[in-house]
């Protein structure tokens, strides 16, 4: 296990050096500079932008600030932003919590809902059930988080006044956050009612952004499961007298999960992703948003690291994907 | 005893009753801001969202400009002299000004000179301690060209200063009323510098404002408390909220459920269903703003005033406010909004007339003309939708046969390109004023030191040149007025834009809200209004 363990890691250690240059060139080919988006309209001569560029270090050939940013990181530090003068690190771990918040009840409701809907429609195949599924599934991955979240907003918050516009609390509610996570500080703060407004307050950003995950879990579990149903082992099993439940959950399922949790892995990056729109409609303070700001202020050292960052995320999350493979199939364990 | 007794059950009834009574009046306004500051020193940046919540709550100035008006009051300052030669201002201070108390700083004295001086010694004098704090970067001291214009800044005693000036310059006044010359406390930067921590002055901020920063989260919200010291009064409003909310559509919505009073930036599409929503208030006011289209002056043909003249008759200006403005702009005849002082209404903008206007293409020698129109990548107040725009003017011009191709690029490299005095084209650009003087609009955008910067129709007309510069330097209100009306009377004739819009700014508030009033300059300011019971 433990050899399995670190030549996974070995794959991942020049993935991560990869993904450094990948990041640091990527936002310098943008076009136009960050010294120009400041000035605006208002224009600076040549030599207040020639000033601010030195002043940033952005007038030194690429090799060198490639050179002198991987100083940084190995120091582990990703920099400072030009734009709010605070360090990224600090940026990205005070927004992340929001992110991760949101992202986990949204893989939670995926998962929950994906997952059972996905194996119904296995076993029903081509039933009334099966088709609504799937159909469901189709326009789920189809439609736009931006216009499905403001339809939501109009229909639950608008219309129907359920669940509160956008926002994590209601911001009558004040305390100072502990960890971040605003159902956890909200039962901290011991206030009446704040625990229940955070919580209303996650409903809608995380049904959206839970959406394309959802509908992706419960496809490929009702494909994985059919192909498994199929297999002779499960005949066998039901030949063998085995109650459908049995021969589903514990013959059937656990050989169906294996895709599944990959297809559940590679939802995170889905995630990170539907997080910038999500974050945006619902003015959820993540680091989706962050990172959007930062990419159109042409913040270098923000965009960067917040890459960096969700990318090591993202690879983590696989890395453990793929320890779980070990755990629900010992062949894989074997054989790698 | 037992009377002694009833007395202090009477007490605690009474004090519990008032302590419930206040909470219950506690006045919260929750305003539902468009986006995050960059931080909360307006010195270090040019945002109008870092203004909103910074200078505007938190700090004052010498001068202010009146709520709602672009008119010039006394504010730290309560009165000043301008020395004959107008190189010497002298402001006698307010006195009994108290700075905002917060958990990491007492104030132990009121404002005084030392303060003046150390805002404007941090912006202008790179040896100061602070001048490289949080970037160091002074955008607005520099392109009010404080650096050329101030010579020093000088304490006179405690109560007054004397700006040092190297040449007359008349709007000089307007430009302290700027977010860029907020006072800062000279205290609360020693205090910070001992404790090793000098950037907290620019991210906890401690001014004279109204309001006083409780607490920032990014991207979430920011909470103000009204200044109990307050020396223009404490504000009726007892807890301010902004909640950032970037998404236009989505404050709509939280205006509608009641989570926030005030929102900027309405929607277009949303401003009908909002004038008949019953419980918003739909605010508007004509922006200080001009959206224009700067011909190359310096290539030919468009060297020539005739053939900016036949041009600018060829663009149906009308079409392209129904267009594209959708009602929300006014024709724009003069390089200054109406709203600025000394606007000239008696110029005759140029009428569309496309058969005159290619008759005057024709005498001007000017055949089978191709050309380039620039369309901004983003919106702007002055201009919704630059592309929209330049395809009803690449029509018009089409009718008196001027071939124009449109073209655009990555905002920073629209506006870096544009200024390339080789520029091939007309580019669509405008101006949001910063402090309501013409010179402002004037001298910034269409003065010879802008040529090859802000002047993006690369224009140095020496009779324009001389009307500015002279209005520049006479303190005079009465002569300034004069001198920019025929600025703008020689503009017309010389046509180095075609002026298109001035937008009308829209604000929805809730009916709940009491005398909240439209900035001219585009902030958003709660000092002075109230809610409803």
């Amino acid at each position: 296990m433990l050899r399995f363990i670190l030549k996974k890691i070995g794959v991942l250690l020049p993935t991560f050096f990869g993904v450094t240059v990948v990041a640091f060139i990527f936002i310098r080919m943008l076009p136009g500079d960050p010294v120009m988006l400041m000035a605006g309209e208002r224009g600076m001569s040549d030599e207040r932008h020639a000033e601010l560029m030195q002043q940033f270090g952005f007038d030194r050939p690429i090799i060198v600030q490639y050179g002198s940013y991987m100083a940084d990181l190995v120091r582990g530090d990703l920099g400072t932003s030009i734009i709010t003068k605070k360090p990224v690190l600090e940026e990205f771990l005070t927004l992340f919590p929001a992110t991760i918040e949101l992202s986990l009840f949204a893989i939670i409701i995926a998962v929950l809902v994906g997952l059972p809907a996905g194996i119904i429609a296995a076993v029903k195949r081509g039933s009334f059930f099966d088709h609504t599924v799937m159909t469901a599934a189709l326009t789920g991955y189809s439609m736009p988080i931006f216009w499905w979240g403001l339809l939501l907003i109009i229909l639950f918050s608008g219309i129907l006044g359920w669940t509160p516009v956008s926002g994590r609390i209601n911001l009558l509610y004040y305390f100072e956050p502990v960890t971040g996570f605003m159902l956890i500080d909200s039962l901290l703060s011991g206030q009446e009612g704040a625990f229940r407004s955070a919580l209303s307050h996650l409903i809608l950003p995380s049904v959206v952004l839970s959406t394309i995950p959802l509908a992706v879990i419960a496809r490929q579990t009702r494909s994985a499961m059919l192909e498994v149903l199929g297999e002779d082992y499960v005949r066998t099993a039901r030949a063998k007298g085995l109650g459908p439940g049995r021969v589903i959950g514990l013959h059937a399922l656990r050989n169906a999960l294996i895709p599944v949790v990959t297809v559940i892995g590679l939802q995170v990056g889905v995630l990170f992703a539907g997080a910038i729109l999500t974050e945006t409609i619902f003015s959820w303070p993540g680091i989706g948003k962050w990172m959007v700001d930062s990419i159109f202020r042409r913040d270098y050292p923000s965009v960067q690291g917040g890459l960096l960052m969700i990318a090591a995320i993202v690879m983590l999350v696989n890395l453990v994907v793929d320890l779980l493979y070990g755990l629900i199939n010992p062949q894989i364990r074997h054989n790698s | 005893m037992r009377r002694s007794k009833k007395l202090f059950a009477a007490i605690c009834c009474a004090s519990l009753i008032s302590v419930v009574a206040m909470t219950a009046q506690a006045k919260t306004l929750i305003y539902c801001s468009e986006g995050s500051p960059e931080g909360f020193n307006p010195a270090l940046y040019t945002s109008g969202t870092t203004f909103d919540a910074s200078s505007r709550p938190v700090f004052n100035r010498l001068v202010e400009f009146e709520r709602g008006t672009t008119t010039t009051v006394p504010a730290l300052a309560e009165s000043w002299e301008i020395s004959d030669d107008g190189l010497t201002y002298t402001f006698h201070l307010r006195k009994g000004v108290k700075f905002h108390t917060t958990k990491n700083f007492t104030p132990t004295k009121d404002f005084n000179a030392d303060d003046v001086v150390f805002t404007f010694k941090r912006q202008q004098d790179k040896e100061h301690p602070y001048h490289k704090i949080s970037g160091g970067q002074y955008e607005y001291f520099n392109s009010m060209s404080m650096p050329d214009l101030l010579k020093d800044i000088v304490k006179v005693d405690e109560n007054t200063v004397q700006m040092l000036l190297n040449k007359p310059n008349a709007p000089m006044i307007a430009n302290l009323a700027m977010d860029f010359a907020s006072i800062q406390s000279a205290e609360y930067g020693d205090a910070m510098l001992k404790a090793g921590t000098p950037e907290k002055v620019d991210l906890e901020p401690v001014g004279t404002g109204p309001f006083q920063l409780v607490a920032y989260q990014k991207d979430a919200v920011i909470r103000y408390k009204a200044h109990p010291d307050y020396w223009a009064g404490k504000a009726a409003i007892d807890t301010l909220i902004y909640a950032i909310t970037p998404d236009n559509s989505v404050r709509y919505q939280k205006l509608k459920a009641g989570e926030c009073q005030v929102m900027p930036y309405p929607n277009p599409a949303d401003l009908k269903a909002m004038k008949a929503d019953k419980d918003i208030n739909l605010m508007e006011k004509e922006g200080l703003n001009v959206g224009y289209l700067a011909y190359n002056t310096l290539m030919p043909p468009f060297d020539k005033p005739e053939v900016r003249k036949a041009l600018n008759m060829a663009i149906n200006k009308q079409a392209i406010l129904d267009a594209v403005f959708q009602g929300a702009g006014k024709v724009a005849k003069n390089p200054i909004p109406p709203t600025i002082w000394s606007y000239n209404d008696t110029v005759q903008d140029d009428a569309y007339n496309p058969e005159a206007a290619k008759k005057m293409l024709a005498d001007a020698g000017v055949k089978d003309l191709q050309t380039k129109i620039w369309a901004m990548p983003v919106q702007r107040p002055y201009n919704p939708n630059a592309r929209r725009m330049a395809e009803l003017i690449q029509a018009d011009w089409a009718a008196v046969g001027v071939k124009a191709e449109i073209v655009s690029y990555e905002w920073g490299e629209y506006l870096k390109r544009s200024k390339d005095k080789e520029r091939d084209g007309a580019v669509l650009l405008g101006w949001t004023g910063d402090n309501g003087d013409p010179d402002n609009f004037l001298a910034v955008l269409l003065g010879c030191d802008g040529v090859g910067s802000a002047n993006r129709a690369n224009w140095c007309y020496q009779p324009f040149e001389d009307l500015i510069q002279k209005a520049k330097t006479v303190s005079d209100p009465a002569e300034r007025t004069k001198l920019y009306e025929q600025a703008q009377i020689v503009f017309k004739e010389q046509a180095p834009w075609a002026t298109i819009a001035h937008s009308i700014v829209f604000e929805p508030v809730s009916q709940k809200v009491i005398d909240y009033r439209i900035d001219p300059f585009g902030g958003h300011i709660f000092y002075g209004v109230d809610l409803k019971e």
